[in-house]
C-alpha cells in the first residue's frame, strides 16, 4: 500500500509538468496576435505600448524562453495577470473557488442521497414499472443539456411559478456575508444571520439540481447494479432464509457491499460535476470558476483560460488519486499494484 | 463488414451474426427509429420545409400557433424550422468528430498495444496528460486559442476524445495479442502488419464501437455546449447550443429556448438507448468519460 501511493505521488509530478506543457502548448495555439487581446488594437500602432506590452507578458522571447520562464511562473504559483480583470489570475480563481465548491457540494450531495435511493428502489422492483420510472428519470439526467434544464427549470420556478429565487448566490442588493469559508450557506449560519442562511440555500436549490440530477443518473444506475450483483450472493441468501425483513437485507447487508464501487466513480463525478458547473453557473449567473472559465475563454483572456486549464486538470489529477486511495482502504480486498 | 466475416476464425460467424442484432430490443428499438428519422431529417429538410431557417417569415417573438408551430423568434425566424435545421449541424459535426477520434485513437491505441516498450510508455503517457483534463475546459481553452468558430471547436473536440479511444484499444489489443491463434501467425511467419491488421485489429475494435455509439449523444452535447458559450457555431446559424443563446437572452419566450432543447435531450437519449443495448449486449465496460 504504502509502495503503490509512494509510487502514485512518484509520477504525479511527471503528470503536473505535462499538463503545464499541454497547456503551453494551447496557448499557443493562437494564430491571432495575443497582443490585441492585451492592448486592443487601436492602440497597436503605438510602438512604446507595444513593447512595455512585450515586455511584460514575455512576448519578446523566443518559444523556448517562454516556456522556461513560463514554468518558472508557475512553480512561484503566479498564473500571470488576466487581461480582463487586471488582477492576478491566482486571487482571481482563489476568490471564486468557494463559490464553484459550495455549488458542486450541493450538487453532488443532492445526487448522491437521490441516487442511491432511486437505484435501491430500482434494484428491489428490479424490472417492474418502478424500475423502468426510475431508470428512464436517471438517463434523463445525464441525457439533458444541463444549461438549458437551468434555463427552464428558471423559467418555470422562478418566472412562472415565484417561488424560488432567480439568479446568483443571493438576492440582488442584499450585502455578502462576512468572509470565513466563502460558502455563503455556512458563513450566514457563523454569523446567526438565519434570513441570509435560507435566501443562500434557496439560490442553491435550482442549480445544484440540474447539477446533480446528472450525478442521480449515474449514481443510481451503478447502485442497481451492483445490488443486483450482490442479491445473487449467498450471504444475501442466507439473511433471506434467516427470515430477516428485506429492508434489513438490504440496507445493513447488501448495500454496504454495494456503495463500494461507487468511490471508484468518485473521480468520474468530479469531472461531471466541472463540466455540468462550467455552464450552469453561466445560466444561473453564478460567479464561480465555471463562469469564470467562459467569460475568459470568450474574451480570449489567454491567461485566464490557462489558469483556470491548469486547475481543472491539477484537480482532476488529485481527485483521481484520492479515489484510488479511498477504495483501496474501503475494500482491504484490493490489492492496488 | 465483409471484411470482418472473412477474417474471423469461420466457426465464430454464426454467433457474431446472431449478437449483431440481439441488442435491439426494447428502449433500443426506439432510440434507432429516432435516430433514423433525425437523420432522414437532416438529409430530406430543404426539400419539404415551407419556411427558410435565416429569414423573417414571420411577426418577431410570436408564441406557438397553427402557423409556426414553435413561434417565432427575435428576428421573426421560425423556430421549429430552425430547431430541425440544427440537426444539418450537429449530427454530421458529431460524425466527423466521433470518426476522427476513432481513427487517431485506434491508430495510437493499436501500435502502443502491438509494439509495446518505449513507444507505448511515450503514447500512453499523452494519453494520461490529455486525459487529466476535464473534456469541457480543454475544448474551451483549444477552441479559445485556435480562434470561436465550428471548425476549431471540432478540431478541438477530437484532441480531446481520442484517447479515450486509444485507451480501450491498447487494452484489447494486449489482451488478443497474447491468444493462440496469434502465436501460431506468428510461427507460420507472417509479418507484423498482417497480425496487426488481420488477426489482432479484428478482435479488438468491439469495446471502441459500442462506446464510440454511446458516445455520440455526448459529442452533441458538447457541440451545443461550445455554441452555447460562443466558441462553437455563431448566430444567425441554426445550431441547437447558439439557438438555446438566443433563447436565454429572449427569457420570457420560452419556446425560442425549448425547441432546440428538446431537439438535443432527443438525439443524446436515443444514442443513450442504443449505447446501453449495446454495452449490456457485448457486455463492455463503459468508458470513465
Amino acid at each position: 500500500m504504502r509502495r503503490y501511493l509512494l509510487r502514485r505521488l512518484a509520477v504525479m509530478p511527471v503528470l503536473l509538468l505535462g499538463v503545464a506543457t499541454v497547456v503551453f502548448i494551447v496557448s499557443r495555439l493562437t494564430p491571432a496576435d495575443p497582443l490585441v487581446s492585451i492592448i486592443g488594437e487601436r492602440q497597436l500602432t503605438n510602438p512604446e505600448v507595444v513593447a512595455a506590452a512585450k515586455a511584460r507578458w514575455g512576448l519578446d522571447s523566443s518559444i523556448p524562453v517562454q516556456y522556461f520562464k513560463y514554468m518558472k511562473n508557475l512553480l512561484h504559483g503566479d498564473l500571470g495577470t488576466s487581461f480582463t480583470t487586471r488582477r492576478s489570475v491566482l486571487s482571481d480563481l482563489w476568490d471564486r473557488l468557494p463559490a464553484t465548491l459550495e455549488l458542486t457540494f450541493a450538487a453532488l450531495f443532492i445526487g448522491v442521497v437521490f441516487g442511491v435511493g432511486l437505484g435501491v428502489l430500482a434494484a428491489r422492483k428490479r424490472n417492474t414499472i418502478i424500475d423502468h420510472i426510475a431508470r428512464f428519470f436517471a438517463l434523463l439526467g445525464s441525457s439533458l443539456p444541463a444549461f438549458w434544464a437551468g434555463l427552464i427549470l428558471l423559467y418555470v420556478f422562478y418566472a412562472r411559478l415565484g417561488i424560488l429565487p432567480g439568479p446568483g448566490r443571493l438576492d440582488p442588493r442584499s450585502a455578502e456575508p462576512g468572509h470565513i469559508t466563502g460558502f455563503f450557506t455556512i458563513d450566514s449560519l457563523l454569523h446567526g444571520d438565519w434570513s441570509m442562511f435560507t435566501a443562500a440555500l434557496k439560490h442553491l436549490i435550482l442549480p445544484a439540481s440540474v447539477l446533480g440530477w446528472g450525478v442521480v443518473g449515474i449514481v443510481s444506475r451503478l447502485v442497481r447494479a451492483s445490488l443486483l450483483d450482490e442479491f445473487s450472493m449467498e450471504y444475501v441468501r442466507v439473511a433471506r432464509a434467516m427470515g430477516l425483513r428485506e429492508r434489513t437485507v438490504v440496507n445493513t447487508h447488501a448495500l454496504r457491499n454495494a456503495l463500494l464501487p461507487t468511490i471508484t466513480i468518485v473521480g468520474f463525478l468530479f469531472a461531471f460535476l466541472i463540466t455540468g458547473a462550467v455552464l450552469t453557473e453561466k445560466i444561473f449567473s453564478w460567479p464561480g470558476l465555471g463562469s469564470y472559465a467562459v467569460d475568459a475563454s470568450r474574451k480570449l483572456d489567454f491567461p485566464a483560460v490557462i489558469g483556470v486549464t491548469i486547475l481543472g486538470g491539477v484537480a482532476f489529477l488529485l481527485t483521481n488519486l484520492i479515489t484510488d486511495v479511498l477504495y483501496a482502504l474501503a475494500d482491504p480486498r484490493i490489492r492496488l499494484s | 463488414m465483409t471484411a470482418i466475416s472473412l477474417t474471423q476464425p469461420q466457426i465464430e460467424v454464426p454467433v457474431a451474426r446472431r449478437r449483431r442484432l440481439r441488442w435491439l430490443h426494447g428502449p433500443a428499438i426506439v432510440g434507432v427509429v429516432v435516430i433514423t428519422l433525425w437523420v432522414l431529417v437532416a438529409l430530406t429538410l430543404p426539400l419539404w420545409t415551407p419556411f427558410d431557417p435565416l429569414e423573417a417569415v414571420g411577426k418577431r417573438l410570436q408564441g406557438p400557433s397553427a402557423s409556426h408551430w414553435m413561434g417565432t423568434d427575435a428576428l421573426g425566424r421560425d423556430v421549429f424550422t430552425r430547431a430541425l435545421w440544427g440537426a444539418r449541424t450537429s449530427l454530421p459535426v458529431a460524425a466527423v468528430v466521433i470518426v476522427s477520434a476513432v481513427v487517431i485513437g485506434t491508430i495510437v491505441g493499436a501500435l502502443a498495444g502491438f509494439f509495446g516498450g518505449w513507444l507505448d510508455a511515450a503514447l500512453m503517457r499523452t494519453v494520461d496528460i490529455t486525459m487529466a483534463f476535464p473534456p469541457i475546459l480543454l475544448a474551451m481553452a483549444i477552441t479559445a486559442g485556435l480562434g470561436p468558430g465550428i471548425r476549431n471547436a471540432m478540431i478541438a473536440m477530437v484532441l480531446v476524445w481520442w484517447p479515450i479511444y486509444a485507451r480501450l484499444l491498447r487494452a484489447q489489443v494486449i489482451a488478443v495479442r497474447q491468444r493462440e491463434y496469434v502465436e501460431s501467425a506468428w510461427a507460420i511467419g507472417a509479418s507484423r502488419w498482417l497480425i496487426l491488421r488481420r488477426y489482432i485489429l479484428p478482435m479488438s475494435y468491439t469495446p471502441v464501437l459500442v462506446n464510440s455509439t454511446m458516445d455520440f449523444g455526448q459529442v452533441v452535447l458538447l457541440v451545443a455546449q461550445l455554441s452555447f458559450i460562443g466558441l462553437g457555431a455563431r448566430p444567425p446559424s441554426p445550431e441547437w447550443g447558439a439557438m438555446i443563446t438566443e433563447g436565454a437572452t429572449n427569457f420570457y419566450q420560452w419556446w425560442i429556448a425549448a425547441a432546440p432543447g428538446v431537439a438535443i435531450l432527443l438525439v443524446v437519449l436515443a444514442f443513450n438507448f442504443v449505447g446501453d443495448a449495446l454495452r449490456d449486449s457485448f457486455d463492455v465496460k463503459e468508458s470513465t468519460r
